[in-house]
């Protein structure tokens, strides 16, 4: 049998969160430099695999890497079944890159060491299998999974109001979760045989009634839509973000809220074609709102995370005007590179935030200024991920923008892609606004004298990121043909 | 015509005379040593229950007695889950038998196995005089058991209430059974359905007798079950009576209630269940019942400050969730009952065995001391909380499979007949109510790991207390994960009830 790669990627976390365990408690070197290297092999490993798949499968867009189907409940026809294609890859990949990164940002960690490292390592194991996993029930446990370690690392290591936002963030999801299981449940049992296997039920999706198609259609998306998340179910992202650690909140931005543009790429949008027809538009409504809404909310907070937080409502709102316009292939690679993108600047863009925070202890930006001029390399790299975030051209943030309007212009009404760009200055006012008051004018030299600069320690964490959103904002080439083959077919798949 | 005795084959009952034996050696070990013996009482008591164990595994199926002793699959299923609840009950009891009942220990240990074998005759019983036989040896002793804490009032108070509402839905169900041999001339469950399905198409006037029958046997069953409007009693004894007796009768007695009402209903009566709104059927009077149970169940425990209260309201919301089991009627329902019970006994019994290490320690139940255990014991923390994602269905913990089981014998049912698309809004109902369960079983992992000071109580636990706690840890995580074996056994069961097995 051949190496099983993408259990690998599920499974040297799972053994990484045991090992962590296993140390004894106050060998906080050890905890953590176990935790980075049980999380080094995935990020390897996944890194390969965009290699690889890129050489050997991209072309044709295939499903690649499969193992299994194995029985694992066969009284319940559950299977054990794994594969990746063109859209999981490039996930995995930023899972990969975000996980080791936010171990390494979370060497600042000072409080019950261990037990944050095992929550980590068991959150990278879930965001890594929902990628990979092709049984709906398979795919259930691993979305489910990562829910508990997510309310631990929020509820222990967060901030004020620390309880509030983890029970907020669990129920949310899980409420989501419910309407998902019903609908798994519609499609075992009206499909003959009976089956959990998302490549066959993608075939039986259309067969269905079209009320059934627009009920599973509802459910699936309700519950992707809360991890996105679309307005109006997002309300617990700001939330959240604003009390979890910083690690955690570049996963969450980072990896979670793409969980949800990925299994409606994968499961709602192939699988129900005659529902997607009818509601697509909608869709794309609601994606509009999330732009300009999010970005409006952006423009009005004081607090530097928050206005990331909302930021990132905002720029997932584009991913689902790009959903809405099912029909355009550029259109949908838009909103694939959306999501990359995303991942890695708002990655940063927390990151950075929790760096200012780890000195400074206030977010408040009316509370800083000038600071330009004490914390040049910092100011700098912030500078750089604010003009990513809007869309300035040379970064990865452009290129997606730039696809995703360009395909909707040509699938959507016009008039509604013309509102959405709105969005895209208003953008440019938050994040300005933003560096405005922090950076530049008067620096308050009594209060803010004793900063220091970025560390080496953290440039390590963001260094990675700039390469990797420079290199996709001056030549996308590659990444969008790794992508192609398999956007192609889903498109297809779409407009059956 | 000549009378014959019908075959009694005594083999078949072995395991409960053995245990019934051991119940008595029990006893007069304690006597005989002057009740001087501390632990060796529950050893041995944990030694009975285990030879039982093996005994039950060497007793293949069969029947004795004429038809009135059936070992068939379901039987021994929910026999294990008997011997599996009184095994767990008995181990974390020995922290209790060195303080609180230091005079009474045989009869303690001896009443849960005398209540044990009362639950596993009701298993086999195919024969509505013998099963209510069995009912009530499983209830008397536990009158007592509820009570034990003589000193205490709760205690008394839970004991006399679980008495007077025990006795009082015994009586309703002989009650309603009455009116079943008034119909069929028989007590024998497989003749009854036959002789009532030709009574009833012979005499079209049944259908009210019929009803009497059924509101009184459910109301009688309902409270074994502590299924809403029949539920008052719950939170009350648990919260009285010794923590372990807690946890015996959330599983045992309510494994028991079920056992009953399959036998009576998905099987005595499964003529009487129609996705039509029949006046004699049962199927939606349960299915109400199970919905107010879950509703109930899970709004009330969020309030509670007491954590065995709050199990008790969990306890109610768990039963609504397995009564959707029972009403969906097809070959998956009764197969996702057991299961869930199964799964439902390994979380609970280990809650609750950590609940009463905590309070041989401490002696407290309220759920605001256990404030920062995560610190102090992190291990037993850890474990709790397992528990309870595993009770509030979280995968890949065992409750979660139990659910999905659940929810998916409903799912079928609705989808194969429109009639039956009423069992959609079951499903809804279960779903949404689970949302609200994370909450207070989120609550106590939230006192436990996210307070910021520390919780001032070490917490030391016994062999038998950490060997049942890891019992149920295994079995949660086990069977959420690997759980083929007991579903293919939990499978069986549907065809010795003439459902088509799979």
């Amino acid at each position: 049998m051949d190496f099983p790669i993408l259990s690998s990627l599920v499974f040297f976390p799972i053994i990484g969160m045991v090992a962590v365990m296993l140390l004894p408690k106050n060998a906080f070197g050890a905890i953590r430099w176990t935790a980075v290297g049980f999380s080094l092999p995935p990020l390897v490993i996944s890194a390969w695999l965009v290699f690889d798949y890129f050489v050997n499968f991209a072309a044709m867009g295939t499903m690649a890497y499969m193992e299994g189907p194995f029985d694992w409940i066969p009284s319940l026809n559950v299977q054990y079944l794994m594969g990746a294609d063109g859209i999981s890859v490039p996930m995995l990949a930023l899972t990969g890159l975000l996980s080791t990164i936010s171990l390494i940002a979370s060497f600042g960690i000072k409080e019950r060491v261990k037990e944050y490292f095992a929550f980590f390592l068991l959150l990278e194991a879930g965001m890594m299998g929902v990628f990979c996993a092709l049984d709906f029930f398979l795919f259930y446990v691993f979305w489910e999974i990562m829910l508990v370690p997510m309310y631990f690392l929020i509820g222990i290591w967060g901030g004020p109001r620390k309880e509030y936002a983890a029970i907020k963030f669990f129920l949310y999801t899980l409420f989501g979760s419910i309407f998902m299981l019903v609908a798994i449940l519609v499609m075992y049992f009206t499909s003959e045989p009976h089956s959990l296997n998302m490549l066959t039920l993608i075939d039986h999706g259309p067969t269905l009634s079209h009320t059934l198609q627009i009920v599973c259609f509802s459910f699936f998306f309700v519950a992707f839509a809360i991890k996105v998340p679309v307005w109006p179910f997002h309300t617990w992202l700001p939330v959240a973000h604003v009390v979890a650690p910083t690690a955690v909140s570049v996963i969450l931005a980072g990896v979670l809220l793409k969980m949800g543009t990925y299994a409606m790429l994968r499961v709602n949008w192939p699988m129900f074609p005659e529902a997607l027809r009818t509601l697509g538009f909608w869709i794309a409504i609601l994606g509009v709102i999330g732009i300009i809404y999010g970005a409006l909310v952006s423009l009005a907070q004081k607090d530097l995370k928050k206005l990331v937080a909302y930021s990132s409502v905002s720029h997932m709102g584009y991913c689902m005007l790009a959903l809405g316009a099912f029909s355009s292939v550029t259109a949908i690679a838009g909103c694939m590179f959306q999501m990359v993108s995303h991942g890695l600047i708002t990655g940063a863009l927390f990151l950075l935030v929790g760096v200012l925070y780890d000195r400074a202890h206030t977010r408040e930006i009316a509370a800083f200024g000038g600071l330009g001029s004490k914390l040049p390399i910092y100011t700098g790299i912030m500078v750089f991920f604010s003009m990513a975030a809007l869309g300035l051209p040379g970064m990865s943030g452009f290129v997606s923008e730039f696809m995703i309007f360009v395909g909707a212009f040509g699938a959507l009404n016009k008039v509604l892609v013309g509102i959405s760009i709105i969005g895209v200055v208003l953008g440019a006012a938050y994040m300005l606004r933003m560096v405005q008051h922090i950076f530049l004018g008067e620096f308050n030299l009594a209060r803010w004298g004793d900063l220091t600069d970025i560390n080496a320690r953290e440039l390590v964490t963001v260094v990675p990121l700039i390469i990797l959103t420079l290199v996709i904002g001056i030549y996308p080439k590659p990444l969008a043909n790794l992508m192609n083959g398999t956007l192609e077919h889903l498109v297809g798949l779409m407009s059956r | 015509m000549d009378f014959q005795l019908p075959p009694y084959d005594l083999k078949m009952m072995l395991p409960e005379i053995f245990l019934f034996l051991w119940a008595l050696v029990v006893f007069t070990f304690d006597l005989l040593t002057n009740r001087k013996k501390e632990t060796a009482i529950g050893y041995l008591t944990l030694v009975g229950i285990l030879i039982t164990g093996v005994l039950l595994a060497f007793t293949g199926y069969g029947r004795g007695f004429g038809n009135m002793f059936f070992n068939d699959p379901m039987a021994r299923f929910f026999k294990i889950i008997f011997l599996g609840a009184a095994f767990m009950a008995v181990g974390s009891s020995f922290g209790i038998l060195k303080q609180r009942i230091r005079n009474h220990r045989g009869e303690y240990f001896g009443l849960i196995l005398l209540s044990t074998v009362g639950m596993m005759f009701l298993a086999s019983s195919q024969e509505l005089l013998s099963l209510y036989i069995g009912l009530e040896l499983t209830t008397i002793p536990l009158f007592v058991l509820a009570a034990f804490y003589k000193d205490d009032k709760l205690s008394v108070e839970a004991g006399i209430k679980y008495f007077i509402v025990g006795a009082f839905s015994s009586a309703l169900l002989l009650y309603g059974i009455s009116f079943l041999y008034g119909m069929s001339g028989t007590t024998d469950i497989v003749q009854m359905k036959i002789n009532l399905a030709i009574t009833h198409l012979t005499f079209t006037n049944i259908g009210m007798t019929l009803v009497i029958a059924v509101v009184t046997m459910l109301a009688g069953i309902g409270y074994k079950l502590g299924l809403p409007p029949f539920h008052q009693w719950v939170p009350d004894v648990y919260e009285g009576s010794p923590t372990p007796v807690a946890a015996f009768l959330s599983i045992g007695s309510k494994a028991a209630g079920l056992v009953a009402f399959a036998k009576i209903f998905v099987n005595g009566l499964s003529a009487f269940h129609g996705p039509e709104m029949l006046p004699n059927d049962w199927g939606q009077l349960v299915a109400l019942m199970a919905i107010l149970a879950m509703v109930l169940g899970n709004t009330v425990a969020i309030w509670q400050t007491n954590i065995k209260r709050m199990l008790g309201y969990s306890s109610i919301a768990q039963a609504g969730y397995i009564m959707i089991g029972m009403v969906t009627m097809n070959v998956y329902g009764l197969s996702s009952v057991a299961f869930y019970m199964f799964a439902y006994m390994f979380a609970n019994m280990g809650a609750f065995a950590i609940v009463t290490v905590f309070e041989d320690k401490t002696g407290s139940t309220q759920i605001a001391s256990y404030r920062g255990l995560s610190k102090s014991a992190p291990g037993l923390s850890l474990t709790l909380a397992i528990f309870l994602l595993s009770l509030a269905g979280i995968p890949p913990l065992a409750g979660f499979l139990a659910k999905y089981y659940v929810f998916a014998a409903a799912v079928e049912k609705a989808n194969s007949a429109d009639s039956a698309s009423w069992l959609y809004w079951l499903v809804g109902v279960g779903l949404i109510t689970t949302v609200f369960s994370l909450y207070y079983y989120a609550n106590i992992i939230k006192q436990m790991y996210f307070s910021r000071e520390d919780s001032p109580y070490k917490i030391p636990v016994s062999a038998p207390a950490m060997m049942v706690i890891a019992i149920c840890l295994i079995g949660v995580i086990l069977f959420g994960v690997w759980p083929e074996p007991i579903l293919q056994f939990a499978g069986d069961i549907p065809a010795s009830f003439g459902f088509i097995a799979r």
